[in-house]
C-alpha cells in the first residue's frame, strides 16, 4: 500500500478534486485521501466476500432462529403466526410425563453407551498403526492401508446394503452356517433387539478402524529415527521400543483427539442407526440424533424435537468449551 | 480389483525396523501373527464388496440364496441391462453425478477464494468474518430449525439444496488459508505492483499455484457429494430428485416389489425369463449397489495421497 508515497496516483487526484471547496488543501487532508482510499478497497475486499458471508449466515445462523419453534405447540399448516406459543412446556414435559422421561432416558443410555463404546475403543487405531508399522514388506503395508481404508468412504447406506447381503437371514453367514449344519433355523442378527451397541459399535469399527489409524501412521514416521537407534543400543526389544517410544510419542495426537470425542459425546450422528434401525432394534439404536428425527420429522412433534435438538446443541457446546479448556490447560494450546 | 498404492508422502524412507542382524527369537512368531493378523482384516475390509460385485455378475437364483461365495457362478451381465430400466434409476444417476460435479467445484471455488480473501489483512474487520466463519463447525442449529430454513428458502424439493448449503466449507477454508499463508509473499505483492486487482491476483497467481490442496479439497467434496444421503431423506420428497444413496436405500427397503415389476417388464417384453437371469430382491439390491460404490473403488487407490494429506493437514491445525 504505502510503495504508492510521493507519487500522486488518480485516487488522491480525484480526491483533490472536491478539496478546492475547503480553504486550503493541508497535509492532512491530504493523508485523510489515502486512508479514504485504503478504505475503500477494504471495503471492496469485504464486499468481495459478502455473498458467502450472506450463504454463512442463511445456513448457520438464521437456523438459530428456529429455536423459537420450541417455545410455541408449532404447526406447519399455520405457520409461525398461527402457532400457539407455549413458553417452556416442551421442556417440562421432559422431566415430568414419566412415559416422556423413560423414553428420553432410554435415548440418553443408547447415546452415551454408543459414545463411551467409542472411547472404549478409541486405543484401538493406536495399536493398529503401530503393529501395522512392524510389518517390513511395503508393498503389504500400503495393501493393507488402502483396503483397511476403503471402507470409511462409502456411505452408511452401503454399509447397510452390504449388512443385508451378509447378515440378512437369506444372507451369506446364514447359508454358510446352515450348509455346514452348524443351524437349522436362520439367525436373525440384523432384526434383533439382542447386541443392538456392539454390532453398531463393530460397524463403525469397520468402516473407521483403518481411517483412523492413518494420522498415528503419520505421527509414527514423524518421530526421531535416532531415538530407535539409542533404545536398540541400550538393548530395548521390539515391545521395549513399542511401548516406551512409539506408544508416548502418539499420545498427544490421542489425547486431542479423545478430548474432541467427549466434546462430541451426545452427537453421534443419526445416519448409521437412521440405515440400521428396524422395529426390532428399534428401542436400543435410537440415540438423540435419530430419536430427534424419529421424533420429529416422521413423528410430527416438531416443537418437542427442536426443544431436544437445542438442548443438545447447547450442552454440546458447553462441553467443548470445556474439553477446551482442559487442554489448554494440559498441552498449553487450545484444540479448537 | 484394488492397485497397491503409490507409497505415501508421509511415509520417508527411514531404518526403524531393527536390522535382521538384531533379530531375536521371538521375532519369527510375532511377524506371523501380525501378517496374518493385518491379511485377515484386509480380507475382512476387502471381502464384502468382492462379495457385492461376483453377485452382481452371478445366476441370480444361486445369488438369491447365498451360493456365491468364492467364485461367480453362471456368469452373466443381464442384471446391468435391466436394471438401466428400473424406474428412477437413470434419474438418480444423473441427480447424483450433477451434484458431485456442480457440487465440487463450487465447493472447492468458494474454499479457494475464501481462503485467500482471509489472508488478506486489509480487508475491513477480517478476524471477525474469518471467526464467524469458522465458529459454525462447532454448533448447528438442530434438524428442525434446518427444515424449516430450507423450507422458508425455498430450497426443499430443489437440486440447489444438495449445492448451496454446501459451498462455504470453514474446514476447507481453513486448509486453504494456511496453504496460502506459506507461501511466498513477494508472489501477491509482485502481481499488485504490475497492477493486478485482487481477482486478477486471485484467479492468475494465486489459484494455480494452490493445485496440490485444492487437489485434497476437491476429493473430499466429490466423496462426501456422492455418499451423501441425508440431504436427501430430510430435503427432498420429489423422486425425480432422488440420488443414488438414496434409491439404493429404498431398494434395500422394498427390493421385492422392485424385483416383481422388474419381471413384469420382462414379461411384457416377451423375452423367456429363466431362473438364471430374471431379478431377484437379491439381484436387484447387489447391482444397484456395485454401480454405486464402483466409483469410490476406482478413484480411491488413485487419490489415496491426497486424503492422506487432507488429515494430515487437518490434524495439524485440528
Amino acid at each position: 500500500m504505502s510503495l504508492t508515497q510521493g507519487t500522486p496516483t488518480t485516487a488522491e487526484a480525484n480526491a483533490a478534486a472536491p478539496a478546492k471547496l475547503r480553504p486550503a488543501p493541508d497535509p492532512r487532508r491530504r493523508r485523510g485521501s489515502r486512508e479514504v482510499r485504503s478504505a475503500q478497497s477494504s471495503k471492496t475486499l469485504f464486499l468481495m466476500i459478502l455473498p458467502f458471508l450472506v450463504l454463512i449466515f442463511l445456513f448457520s445462523y438464521l437456523p438459530l432462529a428456529g429455536w423459537v419453534t420450541a417455545f410455541y405447540d408449532y404447526r406447519p399448516a399455520l405457520g409461525m403466526s398461527g402457532s400457539e406459543f407455549v413458553g417452556f412446556q416442551w421442556f417440562e414435559m421432559l422431566v415430568s410425563s414419566p412415559t416422556q422421561m423413560q423414553q428420553i432416558g432410554q435415548v440418553l443410555t443408547n447415546t452415551l453407551a454408543m459414545s463411551f463404546l467409542g472411547f472404549a475403543t478409541s486405543l484401538l487405531p493406536v495399536f493398529f498403526a503401530m503393529l501395522l508399522n512392524e510389518i517390513r514388506a511395503p508393498w503389504f503395508r500400503n495393501s493393507v492401508q488402502t483396503l483397511t481404508t476403503l471402507p470409511n468412504f462409502i456411505s452408511w447406506v452401503l454399509v447397510y446394503m452390504i449388512a443385508f447381503s451378509l447378515f440378512s437371514t437369506s444372507g451369506l453367514v446364514n447359508s454358510v452356517l446352515h450348509d455346514s449344519g452348524l443351524i437349522t433355523t436362520p439367525i436373525k442378527f440384523l432384526d434383533t433387539d439382542q447386541h443392538v451397541w456392539l454390532a453398531m459399535l463393530l460397524w463403525s469399527l469397520w468402516k473407521g478402524l483403518g481411517w483412523g489409524a492413518i494420522l498415528y501412521l503419520a505421527a509414527i514416521a514423524a518421530i526421531d529415527p535416532a531415538l530407535y537407534e539409542s533404545a536398540r543400543i541400550d538393548g530395548a526389544g521390539r515391545f521395549q521400543i513399542m511401548r516406551y517410544i512409539t506408544f508416548p510419542h502418539l499420545m498427544p495426537t490421542y489425547v486431542v483427539l479423545l478430548v474432541l470425542s467427549i466434546a462430541n459425546m451426545l452427537n453421534n450422528g443419526m445416519e448409521q442407526y437412521y440405515v440400521f434401525q428396524n422395529a426390532f432394534n428399534k428401542e436400543y439404536i435410537q440415540v438423540l440424533d435419530l430419536y430427534v428425527y424419529n421424533i420429529g420429522i416422521t413423528g410430527n412433534s416438531l416443537s418437542m424435537a427442536t426443544a431436544i435438538g437445542m438442548l443438545k446443541s447447547l450442552i454440546s457446546v458447553l462441553l467443548l468449551v470445556a474439553a477446551n479448556a482442559v487442554a489448554k490447560r494440559a498441552r498449553g494450546t487450545s484444540i479448537i | 480389483m484394488v492397485t497397491t498404492p503409490s507409497p505415501l508422502p508421509v511415509r520417508k524412507p527411514r531404518k526403524s525396523t531393527p536390522p535382521s542382524s538384531q533379530r531375536t527369537r521371538g521375532d519369527i512368531p510375532f511377524a506371523i501373527v501380525n501378517y496374518t493378523g493385518f491379511l485377515l482384516m484386509a480380507l475382512l475390509c476387502a471381502y464384502p464388496f468382492y462379495y457385492l460385485i461376483i453377485n452382481s455378475v452371478s445366476a441370480n437364483d444361486a445369488s438369491a440364496l447365498g451360493d456365491v461365495r468364492l467364485l461367480p457362478q453362471g456368469l452373466h451381465l443381464s442384471n446391468y441391462e435391466q436394471i438401466a430400466g428400473l424406474q428412477g434409476l437413470s434419474s438418480a444417476a444423473i441427480v447424483s453425478v450433477a451434484r458431485t460435479v456442480i457440487g465440487t467445484v463450487c465447493t472447492v471455488l468458494a474454499s479457494a477464494f475464501l481462503g485467500f480473501m482471509f489472508t488478506q489483512e486489509r480487508m475491513w474487520k477480517r478476524s471477525l468474518w474469518y471467526r464467524l466463519t469458522i465458529f459454525t463447525m462447532y454448533f448447528s442449529a438442530g434438524l428442525i430449525p434446518m427444515y424449516i430454513t430450507m423450507k422458508t428458502l425455498g430450497l426443499t424439493n430443489s437440486f440447489w439444496v444438495y449445492i448451496i448449503p454446501l459451498i462455504v466449507q470453514p474446514f476447507n477454508i481453513i486448509l486453504v488459508k494456511t496453504y496460502v499463508e506459506a507461501m511466498p509473499r513477494s508472489l501477491q505483492e509482485a502481481a499488485e505492483i504490475d497492477g493486478a486487482g485482487t481477482f486478477r491476483t486471485f484467479f492468475r497467481i494465486i489459484l494455480p499455484n494452490m493445485t496440490p490442496i485444492l487437489a485434497t479439497v476437491a476429493i473430499f467434496t466429490a466423496v462426501t457429494q456422492w455418499n451423501s444421503f441425508q440431504d436427501t431423506l430430510l430435503y427432498v420428497t420429489d423422486q425425480s430428485l432422488y440420488s443414488l444413496q438414496y434409491l439404493l436405500y429404498t431398494y434395500t427397503n422394498q427390493a421385492s416389489s422392485l424385483a416383481q415389476a422388474a419381471q413384469n417388464a420382462q414379461g411384457n417384453l416377451g423375452s423367456i425369463v429363466s431362473a438364471a437371469t430374471s431379478q431377484t430382491p437379491t439381484s436387484i439390491r447387489m447391482t444397484v449397489a456395485v454401480i454405486v460404490v464402483l466409483p469410490i473403488i476406482f478413484i480411491y487407490p488413485l487419490f489415496q495421497r491426497y486424503f492422506v494429506k487432507g488429515i494430515m493437514l487437518g490434524a495439524v491445525k485440528g
